[in-house]
């Protein structure tokens, strides 16, 4: 079981949203995580989402994510060469001791401070799911206070032959 | 063009799809509706109950190949219908269901009536519509038609608020429906004939498999002629009888849990499974490890996602039912580099073991002249009807003892709720099915236990006028779920007693129909002679046999081998 992670265009429209979802709940199907907005076009969102599975799973949720009428495209980025990303906001302790060994692992992550108080940093950074997860892994000793994390973003790379 | 109101543009809508009877009840947020139905010619059939509704309109689509339509009030009456949607969504048949809403202002308002049923039914629809402008209500039925005829049909609801039902709009003009992101492939892949047909040539014990797709698709007549010209046996779903002739010797009959000896001995030691229209449903497979084990499979169907869902399959088609038989007919035809005589001869070894089979553990009963046993009283049906009634079902022992007794000789001729296994679909498909065709026999095959689930029902049809015919297995049980508590539960009979029913004879009378009744063997016969010789909805009460089970019997979860015989 490997995760996942789909690409897919829909319409724009109310409800589309809980199509996709009510797939994944209605047959017992994971989302690990699911990011949705806008195309160029207003009318077309992207969603990206991540799950986890086997071949034939992963293959019986691509066919019917195809099958919702509202659906344009859908792809399994994962088979391809792609780029992802996440973000995530991490607020962490940051009492005098440990206020520069904080900067230090923001730094090195080449994330940046978007907050500060007397005894915290809120810190952004963003890389893929597994970067921001070495960045709590390390920030979690010093204190993490709270974290909110966008789910994956990926886009397949451009094709260098054409 | 002036303008209409959108009550009016939905009615010449229906017009314009060709519709001539809905089924429907009325209420507050489809008043506007009910008033322009009325000056159209079509016709209203008034149930006594949504589900009832929806249940005819879903019988009369399978039985015409047309797309049926019903049309429920907002709150209650749309939350009554969602049995018979996910009825028609499991058997995947076109509906299009016209729902009321309360105005637009006050969704949301937890309003008097109102409920989301555009959340509630998306599950169990091939797609749905709250409609929020009303320049789009028609282009939204028009697409509605289009989406549940289309592809894998299934229903597809349309929420329409009650304000823009009202409202003034401009009727808009007729265009081809394209939709980008729905694009159903009914065409199969060339080269995935080609595959299939060589897989043939080489099997020497292939079955055929088919379910409800051939019939949706009107594939029957390609399937009997590629059958034919090849000799290879077909076993049918419950969901496909009648897409084969039933009485031809290739027939073996319905396959699966009730299915026949035959069939299932055969789908266990084919060496090619030709699996057409049909699902790997779990009634049908048993243990999955264990189902066609030897076998390669080729499946077609239209829908990507039945294919290898369950099994994985070798040839894969995906295409419309006909087109892919078509195509695989012509692909015998065109080949001159064999003979097909040759070909079906080397079939005759396996069609040789089918027939020792049969002979073997025929579908059959023990008989007794001192009780009615309620496999023949299908017999009887079949008898006098001379096979050619179109038989709707309840659920249960009544469901699967019609599928056995009753030979289906023609498609769209049984009507029966497969995948949801709804008990009471019996009762109103019975009416829907009358209603598409008056003058034919319409007999509801059913037991005293589903009959009660949509009994009002029977004012229904009078009001109508139909002349359908009613039979009750009246064994006091839930004769099903009893047969499960003798063989696994050590007969403790929980909840499945009904000692205490109506008197069916009375409760006829009491609707203004007419009733009758069986006790012994011997008034079978006349019983039915005189319900088929009277023209007024007749209910037919036949006490049979109480501990009579289904047999052949494959239990849930297991394989042929641990097949009980009668």
């Amino acid at each position: 079981m490997k995760n996942h992670t789909i690409s897919v265009l829909l319409q724009n429209k109310p409800g589309v949203l809980s199509r996709v979802t009510g797939l994944f709940s209605g047959r017992g199907y994971n989302i690990e995580s699911l990011c949705v907005a806008e195309t160029l076009d207003p009318g077309i969102s992207c969603l990206t989402l991540v799950s986890k599975g086997d071949e034939q799973i992963i293959e019986q949720i691509t066919k019917h994510l195809h099958k919702l009428i509202d659906v344009i495209k859908v792809t399994d980025i994962s088979e391809k060469e792609y780029v992802e990303r996440e973000m995530a906001l991490i607020r962490v302790k940051a009492e005098a001791a440990t206020r520069a060994e904080v900067l230090r692992v923001i730094d090195i992550f080449r994330g940046k401070v978007v907050d500060v108080s007397a005894r915290s940093y809120a810190v952004e950074v963003t890389g893929t799911a597994s970067k921001i997860q070495a960045v709590i892994d390390i920030l979690r000793p010093i204190g993490i206070k709270e974290i909110i994390r966008t789910g994956t973003i990926a886009m397949a790379r451009a094709d260098k032959k054409k | 063009m002036g303008k209409i109101t959108g009550a009016q543009a939905i009615i010449k809508c229906l017009q314009e799809e060709g519709v001539k009877t809905i089924f429907g009840y009325p209420g507050g947020a489809v008043i506007d509706l009910y008033d322009s139905l009325m000056d159209s010619d079509i016709h209203h059939v008034l149930v006594r109950h949504e589900q009832g509704a929806v249940h005819a309109a879903d019988a009369f689509s399978r039985c015409t190949g047309e797309v049926g339509v019903a049309l429920l009030t907002s709150g209650p009456g749309a939350t009554n219908g969602v049995t018979g949607i996910a009825t028609a969504y499991m058997d995947s048949i076109p509906l299009v269901v016209l729902t009321g809403q309360v105005p637009r202002h006050l969704i949301g308002n937890d309003a008097f009536q109102e409920v989301d049923i555009v959340g509630i039914t998306r599950p169990c629809t091939k797609h749905n519509y709250l409609v929020s402008d009303k320049d789009d209500i028609v282009s939204i039925l028009r697409e509605a038609f289009y989406i549940a005829r289309t592809g894998r049909p299934g229903p597809v609801l349309v929420d329409l608020p009650k304000d823009l039902v009202a409202s003034l709009i401009t009727y808009p003009e007729k265009k081809p429906i394209r939709m980008q992101n729905y694009q159903p492939t009914y065409e199969p892949h060339i080269g995935q004939i080609a595959k299939a047909c060589k897989l043939i040539m080489k099997a020497r014990k292939p079955v055929f498999y088919v379910g409800g797709g051939v019939t949706l698709s009107d594939a029957g007549g390609e399937l009997t002629e590629l059958a034919k010209k090849l000799n290879i046996p077909v076993t049918m779903t419950l969901m496909g009888l009648g897409s084969f002739p039933g009485s031809h010797e290739l027939s073996m009959g319905m396959l699966g849990m009730h299915g026949s000896y035959t069939a299932n001995m055969a789908v266990s030691q084919c060496d090619l499974l030709i699996a057409v229209g049909a699902r790997f449903d779990d009634r049908v497979t048993g243990k999955l490890d264990e189902f066609a084990s030897n076998a390669k499979i080729i499946h077609i169907d239209i829908d990507p996602t039945s294919i290898s869902k369950n099994v994985k399959v070798d040839v894969p088609i995906v295409a419309d039912c006909r087109y892919a038989l078509r195509a695989m007919n012509k692909w015998f035809d065109a080949e001159d580099s064999f003979s097909i005589a040759e070909e079906a001869a080397r079939h005759e070894p396996w069609f040789n073991i089918i027939k020792e089979w049969t002979e073997q553990h025929p579908m059959t009963y023990k008989d007794d002249d001192t009780v009615i046993k309620p496999q023949y009283v299908i017999q009887m049906l079949d008898k006098l009807t001379n096979g050619d009634a179109i038989i709707t079902t309840e659920v249960g022992q009544n469901q699967m003892w019609a599928a056995q007794f009753y030979h289906f000789n023609k498609p769209r001729h049984f009507i029966t709720s497969g995948g949801l296994g709804t008990m009471g679909f019996g009762l109103p498909a019975a009416i829907g099915a009358q209603m598409a065709f008056p003058n034919k026999t319409v007999i509801d095959v059913a037991g005293d236990g589903s009959i009660q689930m949509n009994i009002q029902e029977l004012a229904t049809a009078r009001q109508q006028g139909l002349p359908i015919k009613i039979a009750i297995l009246n064994n006091n049980f839930l004769g099903m779920v009893r047969q499960w508590q003798e063989l696994f539960y050590n007969r403790r009979y929980a909840s499945t007693v009904m000692d205490i029913a109506p008197d069916f004879v009375k409760l006829a009378d009491a609707f203004g129909a007419v009733g009758l009744r069986a006790t012994k063997k011997s008034e079978v016969e006349a019983v039915i002679k005189e319900a088929l010789a009277t023209d007024n909805t007749v209910v037919m009460d036949f006490q049979v046999n109480p501990e009579e089970s289904v047999y052949p019997m494959v239990p849930a979860g297991k394989s042929v081998a641990d097949m009980l015989l009668v």
